[in-house]
Parts: structure tokens; C-alpha cells; sequence
């Protein structure tokens, strides 16, 4: 558990995305330090899982209008999955509009479990398999902030976020 | 075909930005791929993946039409371009569309799809960055993944001149964001489409191809029918090789799984009311997929590896010529880089594919690029082949005598010069040195010029009198208890020009303890075989095998000095002959340093040779060597010798065979080799002798460098 975790913190730094970790209980306080202001989400029960907690207390409108959407800085959504080896963060496409949420912002905060994440790409993919043969379902398979080099030089930021910032929920014990 | 001027200019203009992107790229891959445990099983798995399913496509695309349509969407199998194109309008104008949002993909192109919409009075707008540049400077694509300079500031006059990249992104990306979000129809691609659950997976970097689909409400994927592969898990090696492979990241930004439809809400993006999971998810999918001459290279035994191919661009990157030239030159309608010939020739037909065919030289750079391990040297040449046989006769007079093979008379006739460079060796050597004080008079150069396209400003080979068959015929083994016995293949220009280079081989065998003997045999098919000559090249395959297969019964290994005859007799003439022929050539052949190298590991002493206390030495190995994992032993044996070698890293020379004597390439072939040349004389090495391993490289160096450079083998003889 602890070598998936490193090495996928590894690979988030050397991707630029900063990590922070939290239990459940700090989450909202934690959230609530990742973002910058004006802050989107969704909420949470749709993608982290058992929805013991919300973003009720935190400065984030939760399921905004389109047109607060696109005035916010920051978009937070779950993660479903993390893959170890690459920095990757598995991002499900829900009725709930994580998609947007995630993606028409500057800045991405992810919420993490951190026993979903994920040894290797090989793991993450059989994982989906499974998941999609039952659902029918999507995701994105994330790899840092947006990126475009077509105007002369490495940019951050192109259609999507330039900057990613995941909170991994350690579990309790 | 890309002339001379035509090539210069593009060099002039684009090269040094095309060098840039391409080698950025190419070492980027490398280091990505060697940070890779499991690289070599991950091509081997999605090769299999690939052949699999394009021997299974129809059963598949029935699948996956079922698949799709009980998902919610709808699939159409496009004849070509003219029906792909057709549907696609159709949805458009069913939607009353007045914009469409494009995602990159090369297939569009390839069915020029914008065009057609706009035909329509659509506006089409391409997302991806580069592409939208393209646009806007009204420029067809040449690449499958490269940048291009932006002409904002004349198109858009903003407030404030726009200078650095990210200013230039920022803009980019407002525009065409207020754009996307206005749209109603959005186009993709699909890098790869699962049978089992619908699933298709988009590359991407920029994350335009997650708004084109999840700011629209009708999505059109188009792909070609080949993008299918059985299920979900079989993704995973193409996730991990293809960013790896093309632009050397190790996985791209985003890697869209899309089931489509999806289920984001589709949003009125200037409601300031409604909360967004209010809105309902009502989305349209139509998938496109395009036949347009894919099931018929299916059925074409040769062509057929093409259509594994996933699009990565590594077989440009890692081209020589290609980080010169660029696409502009070495491309067709659609597709660039080597593997185009298979795409253009399959799609468009020969008459394209011969614009730029003759640019791929068979070095194999590519071959182990690719990270489903296409054969693209042999698509090149099998088209080639096809080119030179729709062709009409070249003049009788000249192709009799000097051309005895197997050819239909359409192969043009510097090709076929160059293809029977055997018949100018044997009577080369027959009338030295006369031969070669004929041919380097100027009139004699005038007319190779003129009639044969033979570049005055390249030195022509001297024949040598006696050749090393004759040489080693009236001599005796130095040997009397062999360890091992051995035939040293007489390659063409070991036995006609470069003869010490071949003695020497003879030498240091028999100082290790070989029993060497040099009969006479035919040249190996690499002349012909280059020139897309098949038919004469698998005549010499047979030939030679008949010479060799005495000695190899008799119990003796085969040792090559040339590494692209080595590379025949153990890569390229498993095409060419029959499977045991094949095997018992291939499995005998060692590269003279490999089986030196052997002879060591084996207990043989490195103090029978010439050897040196850290005497300096640079040392460029062959294209195809390197290609088979055999540049090591010569390095290795070489440190053994005392040797303190640094080594180039170029792909090519550019030399390659006969590419470099051709007139209209002679200019692209110093372009490559500056590369190489700038490499030799770099601090450090600028003034080490210069050894190489191929024939064509040390021709090529003698050109660029004062120093004259030899081959290895002549350091180690006694």
C-alpha cells in the first residue's frame, strides 16, 4: 500500500500536480485550502463513494449553473481510481456533470481514496474493463494538467486546467 | 516525385524546425520507452492485439454495431469518402447545425469532411491548437503531430500584440472556447474502438476532445474500420506505448474511454438558473467508419501490416531523411513518414505513394520504433516494386548486358542500374584500373549524370583489380587446428573495393583460430532488393544460398563484413526464400564483430589481435546493425582491444546504398549526414580516427570529414 502510494505521489510531483492528504473527517478543511476561490463542485456522494460527508460547509457552490461554472477558478470533483505508476487519476463522467466540472476550469481539485489507488496502468485498466462491462460506463484517464506545446513552447493550460491539485482520504484506522 | 529544388526549398524553409520537432521527439521516445521494464512485451501483446483483430474485423464490426446501437447510438460503415462524407452532412443538416466542432483526426482529413460541411454552409472550427493554426493559415496538415507558428496578430489584431507561447494559448484557447461551447455537432476520432462494450479511446493532450464531446449534443466519431480491437483490457499496451511512441510523453494529458452516448448533461453554457445536473443528458452518437480501400488491403497480403498501424508517428520521427525533409516531402493526400506508403498506396492509390516512396531508403530505423512492429521498410519496398512494374520500358540498349535480371522491363532505368551494381563491380574489377580512370573523366560523369541521375559531385567507388576471392584463392589457410571454420561472405564491395578491409577480416579470424576460406558468391540482393527490385533481389537470395549451403552442411558458420548483407541474409531474405533456406542462412550468419565478439566470450584471447592502451577512437555504427541489436559487440570487443570508443548516435548516415548518388537526393543525403558529421567532430571527438561498419557510411564519411575512415576490423588485424 505504502509503495503504490509513493510512487504514484512520485509521479504526481514530477507531473506538477500537488498533493495533499487528509482523513474524512478533515476533509471539508482540507477542500477548503485546496481551492481558488470562486470555487465549483459536485457533490460528492456521486463519485467518492459512500457520501458520509459534503461540500456543505466549504466556500464551493455544489452543482452550479452553467453560467457559474464558467465564472469559477477552480472545479472539485472525486476521483475514481489513481494509477500508480503514471500519476494518473481516473475521472468518471456522471449526470452530476463531473466532466465539466473538471474540465472548464483553471484549476482541478481531485478527491482521492487512497485504497483506490491503483499499482500500475495494467491494473487500472482491467479495472475499468470490469466496471464498464457492468455499466456501459466512461472515464478519462488524467495525467497532470492540460498541455500544448502547438505554439512554440511546453504550455500548461490549453482547453482544460493548467494546474491539478489531488487531496488523498486516508482511511481511518 | 519531390525534385531537387522542390527538396532544397523545403529544407531551406522548414528544416531546421522540422530537425527540431523530430529529434525533440524521437529522443524524447527513447528515453520514455527505456524507462519502460516491460517494453518489448508490451509491443509484442499489442501486435498480437492488432493482427488479431484485423483477421477477425468483420466478426468484430458486426459486434460492435451491436453493441453501439444497444448503447443508444448508431453506427454507419462508410464505402469511402464520398459516403462518409454524405452521412455526416445528412446528421448536420438533421441537426441543423450551423457549427461543428472538430477534435484532430487524421481520418477526417483523409475524408476531408470540412470541406463538405462547408460546402454545406457550416462552419467547421478544428479545436486542437495546431490544427486550428492550420486552419486559419488555410494550410493542408503535413504532419500527424507537430506544431506550427501562429499568425494571430494578422488574423485577430488583438489589444495587445500576443508574443510568448502562453499568451498565444491563453487567446487560443478563449477563442475557441466561446466557439465550442456555441457548437452543436462535435467530430472526433477514435484511437481505438473495443467490440465488447462500444468503448472508444481518444488521445489527447489539450483536452479539446473532452469539450468537443461533452459541449455538444450530437457526437460523431469517425475512424477507420480498422480502430476496432475486441475488448476494453486490450487497451491497456496501447495506453502505455502510444505517447511513449510518438511524441515521447509518457502518457498523454487525457485518455478519453467514451462509451457513447455519454452521460454528461447537455448544458445551455449562458443559463445562469438551472443547476447543472437539471440538465438532461439527451445526446446523439453516430460512429463513421471508413472502409475507403481498408478491407481491400486486408485482402493484400503485403499491405495488410498497415493496417496495425496506430498512428504515432514514431516511424517519421525516427527516419532520417523524414527530420530533414519533413511531410511536406515525404507524405501523400493524408498520412506522412514511412508507413504513409502503405496508407496513401492502399487509399489512393500507387500514383501517390510513388510521389514520396522513393524517400524511405530501408534503413530500419523505424522497425523497432513501431510500437506494433510493422515492417515498413518492406511495405516501401513491396510498392516500390509495384511502382517500378507499372511502368513503360525504359530504352532496350542500355538494359540489355548491363541489367540481367528479373525484372519486367518498367523499373526505371537508374534503379535498375543501381539494382545491377553487381555486373559494374565484376567488370569494374575485370578492366582496373582503367575502369575507374574512364569513369572519373568528365564526359564519363556527364553522361552518368544525364542517363543514370549519378550526383558529379559524389566520388565514385575504385574497383580493385584483384579481388578478395582471388586473393584468398591463392592463398592457404594459416590455421592448422581449427577451433571453429568459417566462409567469409565476399560481399560486393569487400570483394571489388574494399578489399583490406576484407583481408583483414581473414586475418583476424585466423589469429582467433578460424578456418577461413572466401569462395565465390553472388551478391546478396541488397542492390536490387533497395530498389524495390523483388524479384531479381529473391534470385540472388536463392543463388547465394546455393553458394553458402555447401559450407554451412560442411559444418562452417558464415561471417559477414557488410552489415545490410548481414541484415539480408538474417531479416530481409525471410520474404524472399523459402522458410528452411531462410532458417539455415539466418541461423548460421554472424556479423564479423558479433562472431569475433563470440570468439572471445568463448575463450579465444584477445592477445592474438592488434590491441592498444586507451588509444581514442569514434566509432558510427550501420543503420540496419543497430536495428538488429549488433552495434554492442562491436563496441565491446573494440573496449576489449584496449579501444576508448564513443559512439555516434544518429539514426543514418544518409548515405543508404545508392539514395546518396542519386542527383535528386545527393542534397537531403549531406543534410542528413551533417547530422552525423557534426557528431564526429564535437569536442572530444574531432580528433579521433573514425571507424564505421557499413560500406555506405564510410563512403559517406570520406565526404564529410578530412579524416578517412576505416573499418573497424583493419584496427584489430596483426
Amino acid at each position: 500500500m505504502e509503495s503504490k502510494r509513493a510512487s504514484f505521489e512520485g509521479a504526481l510531483e514530477a507531473l506538477g500536480v500537488t498533493v495533499s492528504s487528509t482523513s474524512e473527517s478533515e476533509l471539508e478543511a482540507a477542500v477548503t485550502e485546496a481551492v481558488t476561490e470562486p470555487a465549483v463542485g459536485v457533490a460528492l456522494d456521486e463519485t467518492v463513494g459512500d457520501g458520509t460527508f459534503s461540500l456543505v460547509e466549504t466556500p464551493i457552490t455544489v452543482d452550479p449553473t452553467p453560467a457559474a461554472l464558467r465564472e469559477a477558478t477552480t472545479g472539485v470533483t472525486g476521483a475514481e481510481l489513481g494509477v500508480g505508476d503514471y500519476g494518473s487519476l481516473v475521472l468518471s463522467m456522471t449526470e452530476q456533470a463531473s466532466e465539466l466540472v473538471s474540465l472548464f476550469v483553471e484549476r482541478h481539485v481531485a478527491i482521492l481514496y487512497e485504497e483506490d489507488i491503483q499499482p500500475d496502468m495494467d491494473a487500472a485498466v482491467a479495472e475499468l474493463d470490469e466496471r464498464f462491462t457492468e455499466t456501459n460506463g466512461s472515464a478519462i484517464i488524467a495525467t497532470g494538467p492540460s498541455a500544448t506545446a502547438d505554439m512554440g513552447a511546453l504550455v500548461k493550460g490549453a482547453h482544460g486546467p493548467k494546474e491539478v491539485h489531488v487531496i488523498v482520504v486516508e482511511g481511518e484506522d | 516525385m519531390a525534385t531537387a529544388d522542390e527538396i532544397r526549398e523545403l529544407m531551406r524553409t522548414e528544416g531546421a524546425a522540422i530537425a527540431e520537432n523530430t529529434q525533440g521527439f524521437n529522443t524524447g521516445r527513447y528515453d520514455s520507452v527505456g524507462d519502460l521494464e516491460d517494453y518489448e512485451d508490451l509491443k509484442r501483446a499489442a501486435r498480437g492485439i492488432k493482427e488479431d483483430a484485423i483477421e477477425e474485423l468483420p466478426e468484430l464490426l458486426d459486434q460492435l454495431t451491436e453493441t453501439v446501437e444497444a448503447n443508444g447510438g448508431t453506427v454507419y460503415i462508410a464505402d469511402d469518402a464520398a459516403d462518409a462524407n454524405e452521412y455526416i452532412r445528412d446528421v448536420a443538416h438533421e441537426r441543423a447545425a450551423d457549427r461543428v466542432v472538430k477534435s484532430k483526426s487524421m481520418t477526417s482529413e483523409e475524408i476531408e469532411v470540412n470541406e463538405a460541411l462547408e460546402a454545406d454552409g457550416v462552419d467547421v472550427v478544428e479545436t486542437d491548437l495546431g490544427e486550428w493554426v492550420l486552419q486559419i493559415a488555410d494550410e493542408a496538415p503535413s504532419h500527424i503531430v507537430a506544431p506550427a507558428p501562429p499568425p494571430f496578430n494578422e488574423q485577430f489584431d488583438p489589444d495587445e500584440p500576443l508574443e510568448t507561447a502562453a499568451e498565444l494559448t491563453h487567446f487560443a484557447r478563449e477563442k475557441l472556447g466561446e466557439q465550442i461551447i456555441d457548437a452543436e455537432v462535435g467530430i472526433t476520432g477514435a484511437n481505438f474502438i473495443a467490440a465488447d462494450t462500444g468503448t472508444m479511446a481518444l488521445v489527447t493532450s489539450e483536452g479539446n476532445a473532452r469539450k468537443t464531446v461533452a459541449a455538444t449534443d450530437t457526437h460523431v466519431a469517425v475512424a477507420g474500420v480498422e480502430k476496432v480491437i475486441p475488448t476494453v483490457a486490450d487497451l491497456h499496451p496501447f495506453i502505455e506505448l502510444i505517447g511513449r511512441s510518438g511524441t515521447g510523453q509518457d502518457i498523454t494529458s487525457y485518455v478519453s474511454l467514451l462509451t457513447p452516448p455519454v452521460d454528461t448533461p447537455v448544458v445551455d453554457f449562458t443559463d445562469d438558473e438551472t443547476p447543472l445536473s437539471e440538465f438532461d443528458s439527451d445526446r446523439d452518437f453516430h460512429l463513421v467508419l471508413i472502409d475507403n480501400g481498408r478491407l481491400e488491403m486486408r485482402d493484400d497480403e503485403q499491405l495488410r501490416e498497415t493496417l496495425y498501424c496506430i498512428r504515432c508517428s514514431a516511424c517519421s520521427n525516427s527516419c532520417a531523411n523524414f527530420q530533414s525533409v519533413g511531410g511536406h516531402a515525404f507524405g501523400g493526400e493524408t498520412y506522412s513518414g514511412g508507413i504513409a506508403t502503405g496508407w496513401e498506396a492502399g487509399i489512393e492509390g500507387l500514383d501517390v505513394a510513388e510521389e514520396f516512396n522513393d524517400l524511405c531508403t530501408g534503413c530500419t530505423r523505424c522497425v523497432n520504433a513501431c510500437p506494433v512492429g510493422i515492417d515498413i521498410p518492406w511495405i516501401n519496398t513491396v510498392v516500390r516494386d509495384r511502382i517500378n512494374r507499372d511502368k513503360e520500358a525504359p530504352g532496350e540498349w542500355l538494359v540489355d548486358g548491363l541489367t540481367p535480371d528479373e525484372e519486367d522491363d518498367g523499373a526505371p532505368l537508374q534503379k535498375r542500374f543501381f539494382g545491377n551494381f553487381e555486373t559494374v563491380a565484376k567488370l569494374g574489377s575485370a578492366t582496373a584500373p582503367v575502369s575507374n580512370w574512364l569513369a572519373d573523366t568528365t564526359l564519363a560523369r556527364q553522361t552518368m549524370s544525364r542517363v543514370l541521375g549519378i550526383d558529379p559531385r559524389r566520388d565514385l567507388p575504385a574497383f580493385e583489380r584483384e579481388t578478395l576471392v582471388d586473393w584468398a584463392g591463392d592463398r592457404d589457410s594459416q590455421v592448422t587446428n581449427p577451433e571453429r571454420r568459417a566462409v567469409l561472405y565476399p560481399d560486393l564491395y569487400t570483394n571489388h573495393v574494399q578489399v583490406e578491409r576484407g583481408k583483414a577480416a581473414v586475418r583476424v579470424l585466423e589469429s582467433l583460430g578460424v578456418d577461413v576460406v572466401v569462395p565465390p558468391a553472388p551478391s546478396s540482393g541488397r542492390a536490387p532488393l533497395s530498389q524495390g527490385m523483388v524479384a531479381t533481389a529473391t534470385d540472388h537470395a536463392e543463388r547465394v544460398t546455393e553458394a553458402l549451403e555447401p559450407h554451412i552442411a560442411d559444418g562452417r558458420d558464415v561471417v559477414v563484413i557488410e552489415p545490410s548483407d548481414h541484415a539480408m541474409f538474417t531479416r530481409e531474405y525471410e520474404r524472399l526464400l523459402d522458410e528452411s533456406s531462410f532458417t539455415d542462412i539466418a541461423a548460421n550468419s554472424y556479423e564479423v564483430f558479433e562472431y569475433v565478439f563470440g570468439l572471445l566470450d568463448n575463450g579465444a584471447s584477445v592477445d592474438s589481435l592488434s590491441t592498444v592502451t586507451g588509444a581514442e577512437i569514434a566509432y558510427h555504427s550501420h543503420c540496419q546493425q543497430r536495428t538488429l541489436g549488433l552495434e554492442a559487440h562491436t563496441v565491446a570487443v573494440l573496449e576489449e582491444c584496449g579501444y576508448d570508443v564513443v559512439t555516434s548516435d544518429v539514426e543514418c548516415c544518409g548515405m543508404a546504398g545508392s539514395f546518396g548518388y542519386k542527383s535528386d537526393y545527393y542534397e537531403l543525403s549531406m543534410d542528413v549526414g551533417d547530422r552525423l558529421r557534426t557528431q564526429l567532430e564535437d569536442d572530444g571527438v574531432q580528433d579521433r580516427p573514425v571507424v564505421a561498419s557499413g560500406t555506405s557510411c564510410l563512403e559517406q564519411i570520406d565526404a564529410l570529414l578530412e579524416r578517412q575512415p576505416r573499418h573497424p576490423i583493419e584496427l584489430l588485424a596483426t
